[in-house]
């Protein structure tokens, strides 16, 4: 049952999430807009405290408690979840429409808890289903992400890392969610590993249709199941397309930078590198962000760039791409 | 024996190691021995003088304890370890300061490499203190000289900083120089820049290739990310289970791949391609084995698309010599083999 490409599953309209520190606000989210499409994996993709985490949350609304402002509109299949009390939003949205499996979450099973009932209680807790009928179908999505059923009566520490990364990855699938965020889901794995799992997302997302945000720093594992590629700095999104031009032509100066710091194993390109750091979230300069360490700023770069489209179907935050302005160059 | 993939101009070997073994002992109650984690388990390879060599394996291959055992920090079990002529392990106190001097560390985790209440000043002025420079003035010049080195400049900017006020990418540049303030012979770098943002990575392995060069200095370089290492190195050493399973030059390791693990290894790992999405990785199932109990003979029999019945499972291959300077422990590569 895959349902028609192109349709809009959900779309993220100026989000924005700040905190409230001592220091004054620190900017993670600021102004995020894009639409993930059904049957589409998307890749959110940035260095570490560019803000790609805390996107996560604020599209799970799970947040902490020094939250200083949390707008922007969030239109699941049509549907404002941004208006949802808390209540509704946990019963009718995380983990049944939208589920997710953390940073690192492999590390945080409950040890002492079976792995098969832990990737059951979702359906437990959501659906109200009894014990037998949960277990059933978290034996079924054992046997989707490659793990045997044995291992429904184990523990997590009776598991390798790859095997509980497909447990949690189960955990996210069991409720048969429209999307599933991954966050960093690979990272703490091995190559030949990281390709498994990976080999699994790619099976998943053919089979049943399920869309993907994928949250990475890892230019090439986000390839291998990217179909469109946000790519954050400083909070923003600066460049949104197809995995097809991102990867092969970057239009963002960071992007263009980023794409030529990748180390490639089939090419011999010596690597690059970008001078200087991403900016303070405290306190970004009030322009471009990029800007600072932009080899093609110009003038107008004190201003902040909107994200501009480009023909076609791609997004550029920079001046550049502006009508009339640089684009060529 | 000399290992036959060293550069052929370069035979002054400044290091080897000969069958080391790296063991820790398991113990219930903390006496009764019940088995070992066989960490290194038979590694014997020369460094030469000034050449780059990287060690590149998965985690739990027992690449960190090898860099830990040249460094003098773990005992080897069995084997040695053969410095400018000396076996490091029966040094003395004394000779043991003088290994030290000789060989600088480079950690992966540059925050908790640093200590958090020391300025920069004092992280790199403690080597020199240990090491008997008494003369404050030069040792203000020496660490003014090594900050330079790592272009952290001017040096009156860093030198009472603080390790949380400097970015990933300066910590790791103070980790480098506190390496390099001794004057070694040797770098053993652990993941240096497995830490770091893709965007700065390149950035610290430029300037570790730059003064590797300048100074005609010795880089063991341990490292999962077989993508970096054709830049930043001259040969490969691939690890397997406590096992290096193959050894060759850089561009002959890339381009020819002779052992079935390095291939499976370069086949998953993805350059940014959006083909990439649109098939299966072919990749061999399975992880690495515990090494408590590691598989018999060939370690990655159990895994190997081109395992050999009777023969992989039974008898462990020795390093054959596929190609010139080309080493791969491997029943396939065994020269008068009959398909």
């Amino acid at each position: 049952m895959v349902e028609t490409k192109n349709e809009t599953l959900l779309k993220v309209e100026d989000l924005t999430l700040h905190y409230r520190t001592e220091r004054g606000p620190v900017r993670a989210v600021d102004g995020v807009s894009f639409e993930i499409r059904r049957n589409e994996a998307t890749v959110v993709l940035g260095e570490s405290g560019c803000g790609k985490t805390s996107l996560t949350k604020a599209l799970l609304r799970m947040l902490p408690r020094n939250v200083q402002e949390y707008s922007g509109r969030i239109l699941l299949e049509g549907e404002d979840i941004m208006g949802l009390s808390d209540e509704r939003f946990r019963k009718d949205v995380r983990w049944s429409k939208i589920s997710m499996v953390m940073q690192a979450a492999m590390n945080a099973l409950n040890p002492v808890v079976r792995v098969g009932q832990q990737v059951a209680e979702p359906l437990q807790m959501h659906r109200g289903w009894g014990k037998r009928q949960s277990m059933d179908r978290a034996a079924e999505v054992f046997e989707l992400v490659g793990l045997s059923t044995d291992f429904l009566h184990r523990y997590p520490f009776e598991l390798s890392g790859g095997m509980r990364q497909r447990a949690v990855l189960a955990m996210a699938l069991v409720t048969e969610p429209k999307l599933v965020i991954l966050d960093e889901p690979t990272s703490a794995l091995d190559v030949l590993t990281q390709a498994n799992i990976m080999n699994v997302l790619k099976r998943i997302k053919r089979d049943l249709g399920t869309s993907f945000l994928l949250i990475t720093h890892d230019v090439g594992t986000s390839s291998e199941l990217a179909d469109r590629v946000a790519l954050m700095y400083a909070g923003q999104i600066a460049e949104w397309s197809s995995a097809q031009d991102f990867f092969l032509d970057p239009a963002h100066p960071y992007a263009k930078l980023l794409m030529a710091s990748v180390p490639r194993l089939r090419e011999v390109r010596h690597p690059d590198f970008i001078p200087g750091q991403p900016p303070n979230l405290l306190n970004p300069p009030p322009g471009c962000r990029f800007a600072d360490r932009c080899p093609k700023r110009f003038g107008k770069c004190t201003e902040n760039p909107p994200l501009i489209q480009v023909p076609t179907d791609r997004n550029v935050r920079c001046w550049l791409y502006e009508e009339g302005g640089k684009a060529t160059s | 024996m000399t290992d036959p993939t060293a550069p052929a101009a370069r035979k002054d070997i400044i290091l080897s190691a000969r069958n080391l073994h790296t063991w820790f002992e398991l113990r219930r109650w903390g006496i009764v021995h019940v088995g070992d984690v066989r960490a290194v388990d038979g590694v014997s390879f020369d460094l030469a003088r000034g050449e780059s060599v990287a060690f590149v394996g998965e985690s739990g291959c027992g690449k960190s304890s090898l860099a830990k055992t040249l460094l003098g920090l773990h005992r080897p079990t069995r084997g040695e370890v053969v410095f400018e002529g000396r076996n490091i392990t029966d040094l003395n106190r004394r000779d043991l300061k003088w290994y030290r001097q000789r060989v600088g560390y480079v950690q992966q985790d540059p925050y908790g490499a640093l200590p958090p209440f020391m300025d920069v000043r004092r992280i790199l002025a403690e080597p020199l203190i240990v090491n008997g420079v008494k003369s404050r003035k030069e040792r203000e010049r020496r660490i003014r000289e090594a900050l330079e080195e790592v272009r952290l400049s001017p040096p009156d900017d860093y030198l009472a900083k603080f390790p949380h006020m400097l970015s990933g990418g300066q910590q790791q540049r103070v980790v480098i120089a506190r390496a390099l303030i001794l004057k070694p012979a040797m770098i053993i770098a652990d993941e240096p820049v497995s830490m770091l943002d893709a965007s700065v990575r390149v950035e610290i392995l430029n300037l570790l290739q730059r003064i590797q060069k300048s100074h005609n200095l010795t880089l063991a370089f341990i490292t999962h990310d077989l993508s970096t290492v054709r830049y930043f190195a001259e040969r490969i050493f691939v690890m397997y289970a406590g096992k290096i399973v193959e050894k060759a030059q850089v561009d002959e390791l890339l381009e020819a791949p002779q052992h079935p693990y390095t291939q499976a290894l370069i086949g998953a790992i993805s350059d940014p391609d959006p083909e990439n999405a649109r098939h299966i990785t072919d990749v061999p199932a399975g992880e690495p084995p515990s090494l408590i109990h590691p598989p018999a003979a060939c370690r990655f029999h159990p895994r190997c698309p081109r395992f050999m019945k009777g023969l992989c499972d039974v008898e462990e291959p020795p390093e054959f010599n596929p190609r010139p300077g080309h080493l791969s422990a491997c029943w396939l590569q065994k020269p008068d083999r009959v398909e």
